[in-house]
């Protein structure tokens, strides 16, 4: 199973999460885990997602997700665990 | 698991700090393509860099969009081209021809740079070593993305002072085929002492012959987010900077590390070596020079210059070191005058001179690059800064390069435009004395002695 990370980043609104985890039902991606934390006004919003079940390939979920976060005003990112892991644990 | 702060704290390193991977470089040997007939010769190398390298461009996209980390530049190396065509060249021009076929393959698989147009004369040159370097002036103006690199010298046999001097020639000649473009052709011509034959960096990137048939290099950058770091350990001693530069060092080789072993994974292609190297570019936020001022200089080229430097490349050393399974290449911090934004602003204000910057060369990657001089420099004045700056690499057994820019019909303290990653430059002075009888002698300057250290 690879994990993804997927960021939110921007001016908190309603309906954020609920826009987001729609779209990850509809694509049979399941939520790990989401932490969420304001950061000098900004919303910040942290899943870790498994995306084996999904058929959709990975840079189209991408694009996707970057769809969703211009429609709500904020920034959506999706990047593989990896490259968290790989900076930040030895 | 992974919690939020770090993940922001990744993410601003990308998106406001300019952290990427420079380049990922597929290493090939063209050695099986030498042939008799310089038709056949042509074609099989035409074909199997298009082979190996047809999804190059693609899987390193992919590798983009997967971690959400730019890598910048996508380039291929080949064997020295001296070597491959010794069989079948007679003439430059023949040579030229492999140029053309190289630019011709690099730009169909869709590359920035193809870097192997090269020559190692360290002792002698052979005739087709000599043939390749005096094509280059040619080969260089009529290709778009080929790079040449020659090595001069090496701790081991010494210095080939023939070679030096014909690179002088060579150096003014290529500026001269190519000053409707303020003598770019210059940009993408290096000279080395002690050259790896793993460096993933243009333009003295080729494939050496101790390499495998296919291998993939990846440069990592990153002097914002170095920088970024340090500002928040003003005033702290030495002890807290060093930690800083080490663990911040660490991080982003990791991402080349990561995006190198990936790009071995999906190309198929083993993974060499991880160049640890502090590389900038001329966008704002992304200069060595502005480290170095972080670490308390007013500019770069003040006096603690040379010293502030040292500590920076060998810290990020330390810290890379421990990042990446094979580490190799140039390693060390970039210092590209037209390359960095706070290097250009040191000439500018007169605090970097060419000497200072020879100094430097003595404790960092590399050397003299990416230097714009006066285009009525002397060639064998351009031959002699070659020679010092070959002198320190030999000496101290390390890589030194030059890649000087006599630009045509420009004088000291003009502008150039070189564009893109190559930046621009403030025609810098030369010292106007002459080594014309230096240069004269001929032959080689022996290997030094590698005892009595002092």
């Amino acid at each position: 199973m690879k994990k993804s990370i997927i960021t939110v980043v921007g001016k908190d609104t309603v309906g954020i999460i609920a826009k987001v985890c729609t779209y990850l039902a509809e694509q049979d991606i399941n939520i790990l885990d989401i932490s969420q934390t304001i950061v000098q006004d900004y919303f910040n919003m942290m899943m870790i997602v498994d995306m084996s079940g999904t058929k959709k390939p990975f840079q189209e979920v991408i694009g996707d997700l970057n769809a969703i976060g211009e429609q709500i005003g904020v920034v959506i990112k999706c990047q593989l665990e990896d490259i968290f892991n790989q900076m930040h644990r030895i | 698991m992974i919690n939020i702060f770090e993940v922001a704290e990744t993410n601003k390193m990308i998106e406001k700090e300019n952290l990427d991977v420079r380049t990922i470089t597929l290493g090939i040997s063209l050695l099986d393509c030498i042939d008799g007939d310089l038709s056949r010769t042509n074609e099989r190398v035409y074909e199997k860099i298009t082979a190996l390298a047809e999804r190059l461009v693609s899987t390193g996209e992919y590798i983009e969009a997967e971690f959400g980390i730019p890598i910048v530049n996508k380039r291929i190396s080949v064997t020295p081209v001296s070597l491959i065509g010794g069989a079948s060249c007679k003439s430059p021009d023949d040579f030229v021809t492999l140029a053309k076929t190289l630019d011709r393959a690099g730009r169909a698989v869709g590359v920035n740079f193809i870097g192997g147009y090269s020559a190692l004369v360290s002792k002698g040159m052979t005739k087709a070593d000599e043939a390749l370097i005096r094509s280059i002036p040619q080969a260089l103006a009529e290709t778009e993305i080929v790079c040449s690199s020659v090595n001069l010298a090496s701790t081991k046999t010494g210095m080939n002072m023939d070679a030096v001097r014909l690179m002088g020639e060579v150096i003014k000649e290529t500026a001269e085929h190519t000053k409707d473009r303020d003598s770019l052709g210059c940009a993408k011509l290096v000279v080395f002492c002690n050259a790896p034959d793993d460096n993933p960096f243009m333009a003295g990137a080729f494939h050496g012959v101790t390499e495998a048939d296919a291998v993939i290099n990846v440069g990592v950058s990153g002097p914002g987010v170095v920088k970024t770091a340090l500002t928040k350990v003003r005033g702290e001693s030495f002890e807290v900077l060093c930690e800083t530069i080490k663990k911040t060092a660490f991080k982003v080789t990791r991402v080349g590390q990561l995006v190198a072993k990936e790009a071995s994974r999906l190309l198929e292609v083993p993974f060499g070596i991880v160049d640890l190297s502090l590389a900038p570019t001329p966008a704002v936020g992304d200069s060595v020079a502005d480290i170095l001022r972080e670490i308390g200089l007013e500019h770069a080229g003040a006096p603690g210059t040379t010293a502030a430097l040292a500590l920076l490349n060998d810290q990020v050393k330390k810290g890379g070191v421990m990042a990446s399974s094979y580490v190799g290449g140039l390693s060390g911090a970039f210092i590209p005058v037209s390359e960095d934004q706070g290097m250009i602003d040191a000439v500018t204000a007169g605090a970097l001179t060419l000497e200072k910057l020879e100094a430097m060369t003595c404790v960092c990657s590399v050397g003299l690059d990416m230097i714009a001089i006066p285009g009525d420099t002397k060639a064998t004045t351009i031959s002699g800064i070659i020679a010092d700056e070959m002198a320190i690499g030999m000496i101290n057994q390390k890589t030194t390069a030059v890649r000087l820019i006599p630009v045509v019909g420009k004088n000291v303290g003009e502008k150039v435009e070189f564009g893109g990653l190559l930046g621009y430059a403030p025609v810098m002075p030369v010292n106007p004395f002459s080594c014309d009888a230096f240069m004269e002698r001929g032959g080689r300057i022996p290997a030094p002695i590698h005892s009595f250290k002092n």
